[in-house]
């Protein structure tokens, strides 16, 4: 069964008031968004700034309450959650925000901030907060000691590992990355990366992955969600999506991304155009206005999200008669047999240990660790 | 290479004095060349030197604070000896910057086509109206649509890509020799960075100017650049033609990067990771630069600092192990 089901989810938001404050005009942020995540699974959403995907996290933990639509987490009814239940409920899913620098309270102690939702969940007695607030810090990779100092002392990539703990503090089910890598340096963001995927592994859990950046979705998610100004355009198994994009978005999208390998043989898609403001989105199809195949009907039908036989989605009229979306991702096959030793080399260090610690010894965690026992 | 070179870095090194009286290395022995009409990839992460190299090169560095020596040949002039009458006369003109943030690198109490015009008046002179048609054909160039009437728009109006356009429109107002480009991409999103890299390309065939392209992305040095040179801890350690770097990297870093970008034409369970920490620049180690966080460190590396030399020609690696294929094969 799904741990999270979104039905047709909807939210408005006011942008502009009349003379007796009511509004008159809205920006579509989510219209009409419908997935569901399974346990252990990763789901990932993907668009451009503006298409609403950091709009369908926040509305998914009723941080921000929507307009229609249904959310189901674990077979409740999540929008008919009063506020005592609504709390109990934030334990099972968390969030980690894109800026670890802003996220973290400069005034606490790493300790207090990861035990902090331990009190506030009376989660662990107050006399066992000490050790688990260190085995927290020594499942996402820092020494227990670094519980005394406050986030200033930390690297990006060191504090992102301190959000994640304060994440797992609650032992989530469901933990929701709002782009959590992209203020890191890509060596940082490798480690972060490994860590995110090495959790899953050990506890289980399920990750919505909020992206604007698609080699890394590639790399950490099991399906994509592709989204338009807040509707869903595709939806696929990662892997059956970089091999084949169907929507003409999606295609754009993934042509776009630049490759590390010069002489790349691939066929770009370029989107001419600006992106079309989520106030007074285009009618029909909201990609007609840039997509190359658009056709009249594309003007006022919109596309319903059909999918085939094996669970590929797509929103677009002219799906069928599309040409075959080759040599838009690069086949496999990258490294020469000798950088990928060279390559190889860097990952021994970590084989075995799993989590990778940031400068430091023994801090490790020992294989095994299960949140909570 | 140096002879028909436009610009030529020789031994540039910045200093950085602190309050306390403590010094920052932010830069050490940086030696650079581009001819004319190539891109340069300059590569590194967060604190590696390579914004403090352009801003070395654009005279932008607070006299007060930084102390910068070794020589900039561009042009006929050396940029550090340069009064700063000249260096204003270079820069906007010959000599041009474009920065990482379309959205602070804007005056927002001044029209676009005010800041672009602005530029061409100082430089080039004319009357009002002939720098405003330049304007106009400028924002065209750039694939502004309907610039006759953006131009009047105040910078708030426009979107991300849109500002960085009118930033680039400005950077070439006065036909530069050399543009230097920040991180031009890093803030838009993937499809806009595709147009704004394929716009770079199509002006620099049309112009013949040559880039510094400064980014953090290898996809992007892949897509534009002719040359690339890898920056760790303030020094260049790495220096090949970009089909070389990408096929053969001759420094461990450069592979532990090109490891550590998940790709879309490659699967891996696991990335590589770069354990440890840059060096502290206040006082950096004796030894190779990067030997605390290197997986084929010896005891060589941490006696005396290697130099930049040739593996191969026009392939340069400031690493003794270099050539690396002998590490595994």
């Amino acid at each position: 069964m799904a741990l999270l089901e979104v039905e047709n989810l909807v939210k408005h938001f006011p942008a502009d008031r009349n003379l007796f404050g009511r509004p008159r005009a809205f920006v579509k942020a989510v219209d009409g968004v419908s997935f569901h995540v399974d346990a252990g699974e990763t789901l990932a959403l993907v668009g451009e700034s503006g298409c609403g995907k950091s709009t369908v996290s926040r509305l998914v933990l009723r941080l921000i309450e929507p307009d229609a639509g249904t959310i189901r987490f674990d077979g409740r009814d999540l929008l008919a959650l009063d506020a005592d239940d609504l709390r109990a409920f934030r334990s099972k899913a968390q969030l980690i925000f894109q800026d670890p620098y802003a996220s973290l309270n400069p005034r606490m102690t790493v300790g207090q901030v990861l035990a902090e939702p331990l009190a506030l969940h009376a989660l662990v007695p107050p006399a066992a907060r000490r050790a688990r607030v260190e085995e927290l810090l020594r499942l996402v990779g820092l020494e227990p000691r670094f519980a005394r100092r406050y986030p200033h002392e930390f690297s990006g990539g060191q504090r992102q590992r301190i959000a994640i703990a304060r994440a797992l503090a609650v032992e989530p089910k469901l933990i929701i990355c709002d782009e959590p890598v992209s203020a890191l340096d890509v060596s940082i963001r490798s480690q972060i990366l490994n860590l995110l995927r090495d959790l899953q592994d050990r506890l289980g859990l399920s990750y919505v992955f909020v992206s604007h950046d698609l080699a890394v979705v590639k790399h950490i998610a099991d399906r994509v969600a592709v989204m338009n100004l807040g509707t869903i355009v595709e939806t696929a198994d990662t892997q059956a999506l970089f091999a084949s994009p169907r929507h003409p978005y999606s295609r754009a999208l993934l042509s776009a991304i630049p490759v590390p390998k010069p002489q790349a043989k691939r066929s770009r898609l370029l989107l001419q155009g600006e992106l079309p403001s989520a106030l007074n989105p285009p009618t029909g199809c909201r990609f007609h206005t840039r997509c190359p195949f658009a056709i009249d009907r594309c003007r006022f039908d919109v596309p319903r999200l059909l999918a085939d036989g094996a669970g590929h989605a797509t929103a677009c009229h002219r799906v069928a008669e599309l040409p075959p979306a080759e040599a838009i991702v690069p086949a496999d096959g990258g490294f020469s047999p000798a950088l990928e030793r060279l390559v190889a080399a860097f990952d021994r260090r970590v084989e075995g240990g799993a989590a990778s610690g940031v400068g430091m010894d023994g801090a490790l965690p020992p294989a095994g660790v299960r949140i909570g026992d | 290479m140096t002879q028909n070179a436009l610009i030529d870095i020789k031994g540039l090194r910045v200093l950085f004095r602190g309050d306390d009286g403590r010094t920052t290395h932010a830069v050490d022995s940086v030696d650079l060349a581009v001819a004319n009409g190539a891109t340069l990839g300059l590569v590194g992460e967060s604190g590696c030197g390579k914004s403090v190299t352009s801003l070395a090169i654009m005279g932008l560095l607070s006299k007060q604070s930084a102390e910068v020596s070794g020589s900039i040949r561009f042009d006929g002039f050396d940029l550090l000896e340069a009064s700063d009458q000249t260096l204003r006369d270079l820069r906007g003109n010959r000599l041009a910057m474009i920065f990482q943030e379309p959205m602070t690198s804007l005056n927002p109490s001044f029209t676009i086509g005010d800041q672009i015009i602005e530029t061409i008046l100082r430089h080039r002179g004319g009357t009002r109206r002939a720098a405003r048609d330049r304007a106009i054909e400028l924002l065209r160039r750039v694939h502004i649509p309907s610039p006759d009437r953006r131009i009047d728009e105040y910078p708030h109006k426009l979107s991300g890509g849109m500002r960085q356009r009118v930033m680039i429109a400005m950077a070439l107002a006065c036909d530069p020799k050399l543009l230097i480009a920040d991180e031009p991409t890093t803030a838009l999103d993937v499809t806009l960075q595709a147009q704004i890299l394929e716009l770079m390309r199509e002006l620099k065939a049309a112009s013949g100017a040559a880039i510094i392209l400064i980014t953090h992305d290898l996809g992007v040095v892949a897509e534009v650049c002719d040359e690339v040179a890898v920056m760790y801890a303030g020094e260049i350690v790495e220096r090949a033609k970009v089909d070389e770097l990408f096929a053969s990297p001759q420094h461990p870093y450069t592979v532990g990067l090109l490891g550590s970008i998940p790709r879309l034409d490659r699967r891996t369970q696991h990335l590589a990771t770069i354990e440890g920490m840059v060096p502290n620049m206040a006082n950096p180690p004796g030894g190779c630069r990067f030997a605390a966080r290197c997986p084929f460190v010896g005891e060589i590396c941490l006696k005396a600092p290697p130099l930049l030399e040739e593996v191969s020609p026009g392939h340069a690696s400031r690493c003794l192990k270099a050539p690396l294929e002998r590490l595994v094969s």
